[in-house]
């Protein structure tokens, strides 16, 4: 028997964190207290990407999207929802009863985005394997298993184009086939779920949401190049991806789609976890294969090749966590099929974890090619609190900066590199006119610096030296020559590098060089911080004709630092001063300002 | 000393994987899963039980952030400075947890019931900043809620 309301509550580590568990809970106490316990059926999901708007509940079927849900609103929402039929306006997203025919994909977030990837987030529940095996899960693996050859599963992933979603953009199909052709009896299928990235989640989601996809997609990779055996590596910080993939392990081995003889077809395959432990390093492939074999992650010269060479020694296959979800839907759709999406350079979608001073921050997955404009002012909704766009970030570490000028470029590998940035894991980090540009290439040089293995020296000793020229120049002691110098030693790391980490850990030093020199140049001559966040460089002064003595600012400050006599204009003595801006943001009449 | 250090669990647990390759990380995730971190002599005993010596046990316990070499407090705080939270304000959080408890960064309390960390990302920027305290996320935190917070673990 169907159920009359399906109510989906968000499960993801965002709207968890707001107490999602407890709203789940709650809603399914209250339909048993109301007595419509057998009308609607509680299902906890993968995350629904509008992280921003979290908690989230959808209610079907008439697709009401309920935000910022508190555990308290059960009791109403099973009341006037589910026995009364009335939508509690209060709580949907735009405030006003939806007209017949409306969806969710017409609120503006989701207009512009194309769910493959995420295809089953916020839609299944993922700790039950039948309802991903009823939204199409595991058909691929049926065709492929029995339908396909190696090669034609080759083929397949090579007819639509797909490029691993890590970073490097290589292709898919020439990772799978290199390994397929390499000798040996024995070869292993990789997973890499270290997503080290600082501000992006895509991957997490995707196995928080849909685990099935990535375990179906590395079997049918193992049938493609002949593997018995796959790992997958993933970061100890999630444990609920962790806790979801192990559920979906066993209820996949129950059900003999995975294991000994899958489905009767005498393939046999089985997959175990791996825990990283917080080295950023360890996203890059063989460093990732000395971390399974449990060394140090201490990257190695190639070749020898993951494909040839890896896994103990023996050919590996290492996709992401987001590549690997593409797979199923290239099988059972079929290559050309997906390459109906995006650019000739890129097919597909891609998902990008949107935050920072953003309106609407959360996951998108968009259509490859669309430009960056779409994404930050459509989707995201412009730039939090009335501020300016100053640029994005995207590619983390080893990314750049894009700015104005290039918000039209059409998102792909190829466009991003040629505007000096990257793809990477899909992070992007949107920032205004109060972050300051330096600080933000000090802040990434301060985290490769930390994450460097410390193996080869231009990283090791290069990452160090960039790091002190800039914290230099954002306390006011950098001269013209330090930016000559920054370049020469972002050079020479980018040539002298064993592995990506060095390789790139100049980049943001580079784009933010390239696109923001005045900035720069502010920093050394004028010895100002524009956007007014190097506190050595900055500040704070009382604009007397607008101070109306009222005291609030002097009370607030920690240093005691702020004098003047009641309903008389106040003063801050500059040798106190600790910069820390509590005055203004207490102050009501904005007679306060940074310069 | 074996019987007293881990649990008939844990040693069940490293005899699983004793002959596994590439068992030592998972091992010891599993040891500071149960004694809180990686003790000097939590890692005498790996080493003996395992076989492997020493320094190299020590030399994977130093690389990874993860494996802690000092016992954190009853509650671990931990502060995300990732790009979004830093770029929110995270700085903040750590900056009053200083003026609130005295703490810095990879410091205790002299109670020992607070330790503070700073970590790389913990995956839910789009509610930057955030901070975890044993393992319960808080979101969007401003300055002002951080007294709120802590008085749930006093």
């Amino acid at each position: 028997m169907g159920f009359k309301n399906y109510i989906l509550v968000c499960g993801g580590t965002g709207c968890e964190s707001s107490r999602s568990d407890l709203i789940y809970r709650t809603l399914i106490d209250e339909a048993k207290a109301q007595g419509v316990a057998d009308q609607v059926q509680v299902i906890k999901t993968g995350c629904f990407g509008f992280c921003e708007q979290g908690p989230i509940v959808k209610i079907l079927p008439e697709d009401s999207f309920y935000v910022k849900v508190k555990p308290e609103d059960a009791k109403e929402l099973i009341a006037e929802h589910v026995i009364k039929g009335r939508e509690v306006t209060r709580l949907l997203y735009n405030k006003t009863p939806k007209k017949p025919l409306e969806e969710v994909e017409d609120i503006q977030f989701y207009q512009k985005q194309l769910r493959v990837v995420l295809r089953n987030c916020g839609v299944i529940d993922p700790e039950d394997i039948n309802d991903y095996i009823a939204n199409d899960g595991y058909v691929a693996l049926e065709k492929a298993l029995f339908e396909m050859t190696p090669d034609d599963i080759i083929e397949e992933v090579k007819k639509s184009g797909l490029r691993g979603r890590g970073g490097a953009g290589f292709p898919t199909w020439m990772k799978w086939n290199f390994t397929k052709q390499a000798e040996g009896e024995e070869k292993y299928v990789v997973c890499n779920a270290d997503e080290g990235d600082p501000g992006a989640y895509m991957d997490r989601s995707t196995l928080e949401g849909d685990p099935h996809s990535v375990l179906e997609a590395m079997t049918i990779c193992g049938k493609a190049i002949g593997a018995h055996q796959g790992f997958i590596y993933i970061r100890a910080e999630y444990p609920l991806a962790i806790h979801r993939l192990e559920v979906a392990m066993k209820q996949s081995r129950e059900m003999g789609l995975l294991g000994k003889d899958i489905l009767g077809s005498g393939f046999d395959y089985d997959i175990e976890i791996r825990l990283g432990a917080g080295a950023f390093v360890c996203g890059e492939e063989t460093a990732l294969l000395q971390s399974i074999e449990g060394h140090r992650g201490m990257p190695q010269p190639r070749p020898p090749f993951p494909a040839t060479k890896g896994l103990w020694g023996k050919p590996t296959v290492i996709n992401n966590v987001e590549t690997w979800a593409n797979i199923p839907v290239i099988i059972a759709k079929g290559g050309d099929e997906f390459a109906k999406v995006g650019t000739t350079d890129s097919r597909g979608t891609k998902v990008f974890a949107l935050t920072g001073k953003i309106c609407n921050s959360g996951l998108v997955e968009v259509p490859m090619g669309t430009t960056l404009r779409e994404i930050v002012f459509d989707i995201g909704g412009g730039i939090a609190g009335g501020h300016k766009f100053k640029a994005v970030q995207t590619g983390g570490p080893s990314g750049g900066v894009i700015t104005e000028e290039n918000l039209d470029t059409p998102i792909d590998f190829g466009g991003l590199q040629r505007i000096g940035s990257m793809m990477g894991s899909g992070g992007m980090i949107v920032m205004d006119d109060t972050d300051c540009i330096v600080d933000v290439a000090k802040f990434y040089l301060e985290f490769t610096l930390d994450e460097s293995c410390g193996k080869c020296f231009p990283c090791r000793i290069g990452g160090k030296s960039l790091h002190n020229i800039l914290d230099k120049i954002t306390i006011g002691k950098g001269t013209e020559e330090d930016l000559e110098e920054l370049r020469q030693i972002s050079h020479a790391m980018q040539k002298g590098s064993l592995c990506a980490l060095g390789q790139t850990a100049p980049n943001p030093v580079l784009s933010t060089l390239r696109y923001f020199p005045e900035e720069y140049e502010a920093h050394i001559k004028d010895k100002k911080c524009p956007a007014g966040k190097c506190k050595k460089l900055i500040r704070y002064t009382i604009d007397p004709s607008k101070c109306i003595g009222c005291t609030a600012c002097s009370r607030k400050c920690p240093v005691g630092a702020i004098s003047g006599e009641l309903k008389k204009p106040h003063s801050i003595n500059q040798s106190a001063c600790i910069k820390c801006g509590v005055c203004r943001q207490t102050c009501k009449f904005s007679a306060i300002s940074v310069e | 000393m074996a019987q007293n250090l881990f649990s008939d669990e844990l040693l069940g647990f490293i005899n699983e994987w004793k002959d596994k390759p590439g068992n030592l990380i998972m091992v010891l995730h599993r040891v500071q899963g149960e004694v809180g971190y990686i003790s000097r002599e939590a890692a005498d005993e790996v080493s003996r039980l395992l076989d492997v010596p020493l320094s190299t046990i020590w030399g994977v316990v130093t690389f990874y952030h993860f494996f802690k070499l000092n016992k954190p407090g009853k509650y671990n705080i931990q502060v995300c400075l990732g790009t979004a939270c830093y770029l929110k304000g995270g700085d903040i959080i750590v900056d009053e947890l200083g003026k609130l408890k005295g703490l810095e960064v990879d410091g205790l309390t002299e109670d020992g019931k607070f330790s503070l960390e700073a970590v790389r990302c913990v995956g839910c920027c789009g509610l930057a900043p955030v901070m975890t305290i044993s393992g319960e996320v808080f979101g969007k935190v401003t300055k002002d809620q951080i007294p709120g917070i802590l008085d749930k673990f006093e």
